[in-house]
């Protein structure tokens, strides 16, 4: 029987055979991730359990990111904890301070994760990585205290929706109008239980950033994973960051639950209103509706190359008054590197704010919190009700071309228009 | 086991926000988090509920990000039970190894109602909606999984498998 991306990688970490969708199996896993708010629960559950060592020192990835630099005592507090248990069990990937970035745009940066892999994160944006080939998906704090303490999880085998992208991509078309449209197309639960799993020559020519951003958001269809090939771009990536990797390909007899085509030729820059990542709209038709801030970042779209497209907008250019424009690089280097081709400069002339990596404003942390009435266009991946702060506050989500050129303008504008 | 409460019903993909806003989570706390249980959807929602009422939610309920504190603050704001029409499924997960019980009835859910007397019977795996003289049937979960439920949860589970070790 021809096996799906998942299923390949599912056997490859099995004893038993994997027959087909719905069968529950064990599976050894590779790397183990958990953050600063979700890493606290899990320490708990491992000393429940009676766990005394992780399983593998150098496969426990710990990351703190998400209320980082700490916004308050309590956050702080939980910090501390995870960097105790961090030096206890001597985890050799603790990130915190400086070195810390949010996870997601981290560690492919790292070459902590590559195609092949089985990867479970206490986030559900773990399923990021499945943009390099890695089986990666989110789990609750106690499944990966079970994890950290023996290498392994238990998966339902999912069925696989093969989504496949036609055509050639507009201009100002990114990756993340590729995503939201198939949002858009199937609901936030059109995918549930199930895996994504991209083919088609836009993905084919899509860098590895841009398969991120798409894996990323899989969970918001209600995604297991978001599963990309791992092709010649992929292991170049990789190698790059000092891994060497296998190519990973689809059986080609594999068999689909579904296919769902999306033709990129008649697709334009689109945003996701509020409340829900499935409400999404031609930039065109929402046009002209006021905001008040504008978020670029976070582990959706906080890459060197949105900041290149924000950049691109915003150079020699003035934010509208009355809109704050956030730009959190999502990492130390894509901050070093935004400073290296003077994007900082161009971000800091058109009068926008700076800040550190950081989860932040995304969820609702800090740096950049919505009062009520207010509204927000950002890069992120949640737009529920309150997400970003007031329960009477609305956030669109959009890619970072059109949220650049919003924050120009202080109204949802296409970036053809500036 | 038997649980019986009042029936409060909310909509379809209710999220982790709606459920425990981000702020929140700044503890581990299932007391402190059940305070603030679903004020992400109506500030004071909680002060509604009473200790041992049920959940009732619609389509994806649980969707949104994995904080294992959406399943706690619901177990500490005193509520043992959601019926939903279907799950999001790191939640389901998550519910699961907490202890919630998560019962999962498809469109089913639209014969109960807001404030609708409900009895359920693990056992017999049914829904009883008392003032209404109808029942649910709920569906067994996979054998995998009925020996976490058997063992205690996750928790217990993995212990369990150390001191067997």
């Amino acid at each position: 029987m021809g096996k799906t991306l998942a299923e390949k990688i599912l056997q490859a970490h099995t004893q038993e055979e994997i027959t087909g969708p719905g069968q529950i199996v064990q599976v050894k896993v590779d790397k183990v991730l958990a953050n600063d708010i979700t890493a606290p629960l899990a320490i708990e559950s491992f000393k429940k359990m009676g766990a005394t060592r992780v399983f593998a020192k150098d496969r426990v990835i710990l990351v703190c990111d998400h209320f980082t630099p700490n916004k308050d005592i309590k956050s702080a507090e939980q910090v501390k904890k995870v960097r105790e248990f961090a030096a206890a069990q001597e985890i050799l990937h603790y990130y915190e301070g400086g070195e810390a970035g949010v996870e997601h745009a981290l560690l492919p940066e790292l070459g902590l994760v590559g195609p092949g892999e089985i990867v479970v994160g206490a986030d559900s944006h773990t399923c990021t990585y499945g943009g390099l080939g890695a089986f990666a998906t989110g789990l609750g704090s106690t499944d990966i205290a079970y994890a950290m303490a023996f290498g392994e999880t238990w998966f339902k085998v999912p069925e696989t929706i093969l989504v496949k992208v036609r055509g050639k991509l507009n201009p100002f078309v990114t990756a993340k109008d590729i995503i939201l449209k198939l949002i858009g197309l199937i609901g936030v639960d059109g995918a549930l239980y199930r895996v994504l799993e991209f083919q088609g020559e836009v993905i084919e020519l899509l860098d590895i950033e841009g398969r991120l951003t798409i894996a990323n958001m899989a969970i918001e269809a209600g995604g297991k994973a978001g599963l990309f090939a791992a092709d010649e771009k992929t292991l170049a990536y990789t190698r790059e960051k000092g891994r060497e990797d296998k190519p990973l390909f689809p059986d080609k007899e594999a068999r689909y639950e579904q296919v769902v085509e999306i033709d990129a030729n008649g697709l334009q820059p689109v945003v996701a209103c509020p409340h829900l990542p499935e409400n999404v709209k031609e930039v065109e038709e929402v046009k002209g509706i006021k905001i008040d801030q504008v978020v670029i970042g976070s582990c959706t779209n906080g890459r060197i190359s949105d900041l290149r497209q924000a950049a691109e907008v915003l150079r020699g250019k003035k934010v509208a008054k009355g809109v704050r424009l956030i730009i959190l690089p999502a990492t130390p280097n894509i901050f070093k590197q935004a400073l290296k081709e003077g994007l900082l400069e161009i971000f800091l002339e058109a009068g926008a704010v700076v800040g550190p990596p950081t989860c932040g404003p995304c969820l609702g942390g800090h740096m950049g919190i919505l009062a009520g009435g207010e509204r927000c266009l950002a890069t992120t991946n949640r737009n529920f009700k309150g997400r970003m702060g007031s329960l009477e506050s609305e956030v669109y989500l959009s890619s970072a071309y059109v949220a650049a050129a919003s924050a120009l303008t202080g109204v949802i504008t296409h970036p053809k228009d500036i | 086991m038997i649980f019986q409460g009042k029936a409060h019903k909310v909509g379809d993909h209710i999220d982790t926000d709606a459920i425990i806003p981000a702020r929140f989570l700044v503890t581990t706390d299932p007391e402190e988090l059940g305070k603030h249980c679903l004020s992400g959807l109506e500030e004071n929602f909680i002060q509604k509920v009473a200790k041992g009422d049920i959940l009732v939610g619609g389509k994806n309920f649980g969707c949104g990000s994995s904080r294992e504190h959406a399943p706690l603050a619901i177990l500490g704001a005193g509520i043992p039970v959601v019926i939903a029409h279907s799950f999001a499924r790191i939640f389901y997960r998550n519910g699961f190894n907490m202890g919630l019980l998560l019962l999962e009835v498809g469109e089913e859910v639209e014969k109960i109602s807001e404030g609708d007397e409900l009895k359920i019977d693990t056992q017999r795996g049914e829904i009883e909606i008392v003032n209404k003289q109808l029942k649910i049937k709920v569906n067994p979960v996979p054998e995998f999984m009925q020996k976490i439920i058997n063992a205690g949860g996750l928790i217990n589970f993995a212990q369990a498998r150390i001191k067997g070790a």
